[in-house]
């Protein structure tokens, strides 16, 4: 993966930059020592890796103020971190950047139940929001798999989404406003707990942006009553090809679950023998959870079921407590980490029409033959979003370079079929290069605009999103030639 | 009559002055405008529609009303509920897609499904250079680089005309019905509706109309039997209640009760900050409430437009929201802020965005500021 050289110029004056920062901020906020930077060398993508040459730990919005500032003045990148969870790489440092960690700023700062919103730092994780509010019965909707570590503020740069999102939408479906510090310093209030804007939608170019359009440092997110109950039920179907049919007709009958999970052999076995979530062993899976009460529950099921029994399932199982749901999506959620004890593995993102599940797992079976690299697959069905694992060993020389062109065909043949490059996890430099397959150069240059105004100088996560030949035109001088 | 994308890209790059960009012409919210007339309406049809992927893709001069036909026959509908502003108008338009996405029209489902917004899966435009430009696309989940998507939605058409939108679609239900609480103060009646919306019973629409609160329950039939039921328990302490099966919630998308008036305004402040609203508007004002409290609709006729004007637009930058004129005569909407004022920061970066999609600032100039 191509990253900007390092301006040598900014490194050799890193002890100059240290001093300012420690004048703005508390000592043990400024980590300059070479050793103690490594802890910040990479996010989730640990394929690429490259220590800071600083690291800052605000506290406060006005810290984050007061670095972004001088960082501005100086001329030098900033790479804006939430806890480092970002499967894209797009928490990756350079050797010239300052890497913006908001990890210390996890407080709660309003919870409005009457209103029905909360107004947080961003470094705290999503699942603490949910923990903020449990105790009045509400939550905050959307649920990545991380949500255990994941922080809101790179939940709101990557737009992230979660099993639930069929439902309750994703991170921007959910956010009302947020507290933005401009690379210059300037601080910005956009949105609140009212609806919608009243001008431009702001708040909705900035989700989503990856970090680059400024520093998000306190958000107001919608909550929701809990529903009054959920059950997942667990079914086996022969083929991927029949699951993919089943899920379509439940669609199209108008019931429209909370949640449509697919996994195929591999992930079943893997999760399986990781999570014991008591899986049937079978060529393709589905989690398909409804809400309400336990009288909705059953009518919803009793439509569902009505149109699984027709694809003929080779299992069905529907959870009978509490404890068995969750042991249920305890596995789904481990899928990532289960297959990751077996093997390392580079994890896809791509959205496709749902009609086009079958085609393209039948596709991606072939390709995975062609690489000779095996691939699971596990999913959220009912948008298509997909998230075929390819294994590959790190130690065998030239196999990372094969599993990149193997996941480089599969986000194309997502594209071709009318889908997208990424549906949840962001494009960070990992799907960097693959940009202008999607879009036009006039495409990328209106995003760029935006870029372009919220940071003139490109300093904010540089060399993330656009391709880095497409952004040089546009990128700051304090750049040296690559 | 343009037709096609190209011709409207070519019309843009040829243009000598400036444009105002037309679907229906049900919605020509804010100052009156001078320039040709950009008009949309020949771009019309549905490009593509997915049932089984709750998708459908639109030319933005499609007319709503043929898009909710052609979905109805499928059991599907838009979610958010696009309001028409004809009605409150009294323009003889009809309204199109492309001038609800680009207003971001949503009306009382926006508290439970989504505003229309966040039912924009892509869109098409073309921006003041005549540049043809595509964002998103139309698939549910798609973080594929910056949401222009979302950007174009509520711009107004002045970053860009809108020439195709792809949306997400949802299934109609079985059942409705409304919770209907007579005669309360719109106090009690916010504390009422934040009761409702509070519980897990899934409220899709929650206003004050006519002094009476609505609450609707849409769904299978066994659950919205259910849930009512147990609505009108939780709600018992706020007065008498009963079921309308039949409430017709157009009423209240459409703000009915203020049609007629010569002045109108749409408020969103959040809803516990509705009644304070109410309370400042002199006694000649007629308004209607929706979204739990945070949307409302003022209207009147006669006295001091300008007053009532500034003085809604004050309350709403202390409260934290935004006020819009949405109707009024033409000499009062040319010399007042249609839309809320907003921080100089905010401005300088709006300016700046329309300043780079729309160099020669051609595009319904001037509507946003």
């Amino acid at each position: 993966m191509l990253m900007p050289v390092p301006d040598p110029v900014i490194i050799s004056q890193k002890k100059r930059l240290v001093e300012r920062l420690r004048k703005v901020l508390p000592a043990n906020a400024v980590i300059d020592d070479v050793v103690e930077t490594r802890a910040y060398e990479c996010d989730a993508l640990t394929a690429y890796r490259c220590p800071p040459m600083i690291a800052v730990l605000p506290s406060s919005t006005r810290e984050v103020s007061e670095i972004l500032r001088i960082c501005h003045e100086e001329s030098v990148p900033v790479v804006p971190r939430g806890s480092g969870t970002s499967l894209a790489g797009g928490a990756l440092p350079t050797a010239d950047c300052v890497v913006l960690g908001v990890a210390r700023m996890t407080e709660v700062l309003e919870t409005d139940y009457d209103n029905r919103f909360i107004r947080v730092q961003t470094g705290r994780t999503n699942l603490s929001v949910t923990g903020a509010v449990e105790e009045k019965d509400f939550f905050y909707a959307p649920d990545p798999s991380s949500q255990l570590a994941c922080a809101i503020s790179g939940n709101i740069a990557m737009n992230s989404g979660g099993a639930h999102c069929l439902k309750y939408g994703v991170t921007t479906n959910n956010l009302m406003g947020v507290t933005i510090v401009q690379m210059d310093g300037t601080v910005l209030k956009i949105g609140g707990a009212h609806l919608d804007s009243g001008s431009l939608d702001l708040l909705g170019v900035i989700c989503g942006s990856e970090g680059q359009l400024g520093v998000v440092t306190e958000a107001t997110l919608r909550i929701l009553h809990k529903p009054e109950g959920a059950r997942p039920v667990l079914m086996g179907f022969d083929s991927a090809e029949i699951a993919g049919a089943c899920v379509a007709d439940i669609i199209k009958a108008g019931v429209l679950p909370v949640a449509i999970e697919f996994m195929d052999r591999m992930l079943i076995e893997a999760c399986e023998d990781f999570a014991k979530a008591d899986y049937p062993l079978c060529e393709a899976l589905l989690i398909v959870e409804v809400e309400g009460s336990d009288l909705e529950i059953d009518a919803q099921l009793a439509l569902i079921m009505e149109i699984v029994i027709a694809h003929k399932p080779v299992a069905v199982r529907e959870s009978a407590s509490a404890e068995e749901s969750a042991r249920i999506w305890a596995g789904r959620k481990a899928a990532f980490s289960a297959i990751g004890r077996i093997n390392d593995y580079m994890c896809l993102d791509g959205t496709i029409p749902v009609s086009e599940l079958a085609y393209v797992l039948k596709r991606i079976e072939e390709m995975s033959r062609k690489y000779g690299l095996a691939v699971g697959n596990v999913f959220h069905a009912g948008d298509g979003n997909i998230h075929p694992l390819i294994c590959y060993d790190a130690n065998r020389p030239g196999e990372l370079e094969t599993c990149e062109k193997f996941g480089a065909e599969v986000l194309k043949l997502c594209v071709d079929v009318g889908g997208c490059l990424t549906g949840e996890h962001g494009v960070g430099i990992e799907k960097r290069d693959l940009m202008s397959y999607q879009y036009s150069p006039e495409d990328l240059a209106a995003q760029m605009v935006v870029k372009d105004v919220f940071d003139s100088k490109w300093l904010l996560n540089p060399a993330k999103v656009f391709p880095l030949t497409v952004s040089k035109p546009h990128r700051s001088m304090s750049f040296a030639a690559e | 009559m343009l037709e096609t994308e190209a011709e409207v890209a070519e019309f843009i790059s040829g243009a000598t002055q400036p444009l105002i960009i037309r679907g229906g012409g049900t919605r020509s919210v804010g100052r009156p405008l001078a320039g040709d007339v950009l008009e949309l309406s020949g771009l019309s049809g549905v490009t593509l529609y997915e049932p089984g992927a709750l998708t459908i893709v639109v030319r933005s001069g499609t007319p709503v009303r043929e898009i909710e036909d052609l979905l109805g026959t499928e059991n599907q509908r838009l979610a958010f509920e696009p309001y028409d502003l004809s009605g409150l108008s009294g323009a003889s338009g009809i309204s199109t897609i492309g001038g609800v996405m680009a207003t971001n029209a949503s009306g009382p489902r926006r508290i439970q499904a989504g505003a229309a917004r966040d039912y924009a899966l892509g869109v098409r435009f073309v921006d003041g250079t005549g540049t043809i430009i595509k964002n998103g696309g139309r698939v549910m989940k798609n973080v594929t680089g910056y949401d222009l998507v979302k950007l174009m939605m509520g711009s107004r058409g002045t970053l860009g005309v809108l020439t195709e939108v792809s949306l997400k679609v949802l299934p109609s239900v079985e059942q409705t019905t409304t919770l209907v609480i007579k005669k309360v103060s719109p106090h009690k009646a916010v504390s009422a509706m934040s009761r409702a919306l509070s519980s897990p019973y899934e409220v899709s629409g929650a206003a004050w109309i006519s002094g009476a609160v609505w609450l609707r329950i849409e769904g299978f039939s066994a659950s919205v039997a259910y849930r009512a039921a147990a609505l009108q328990r939780v709600l018992s302490p706020f007065g008498e209640n009963y079921l309308m099966p039949d409430a017709d919630w157009s009423e209240v998308r459409d703000a009915k009760p203020l049609h007629g008036l010569d002045n109108v305004w749409r408020v969103s402040v959040k809803p516990s900050d509705g009644p304070a609203i109410l309370n400042a508007l002199s006694s000649d004002c007629q308004t209607l409430m929706d979204w739990g409290g945070g949307l409302i609709w003022v209207g009147n006729t006669g006295g001091d437009v300008c007053a009532t004007h500034t003085a809604l637009q004050a309350h709403t930058a202390v409260l934290g929201g935004h006020a819009t004129l949405i109707k009024a005569p033409e000499t009062v909407r040319s010399s007042v802020s249609i839309f809320q004022p907003e921080a100089s920061d905010i401005v300088l970066l709006s300016s700046q965005l329309r300043a780079r999609f729309d160099p020669r600032q051609i595009l319904n100039r001037d509507l946003l500021t």
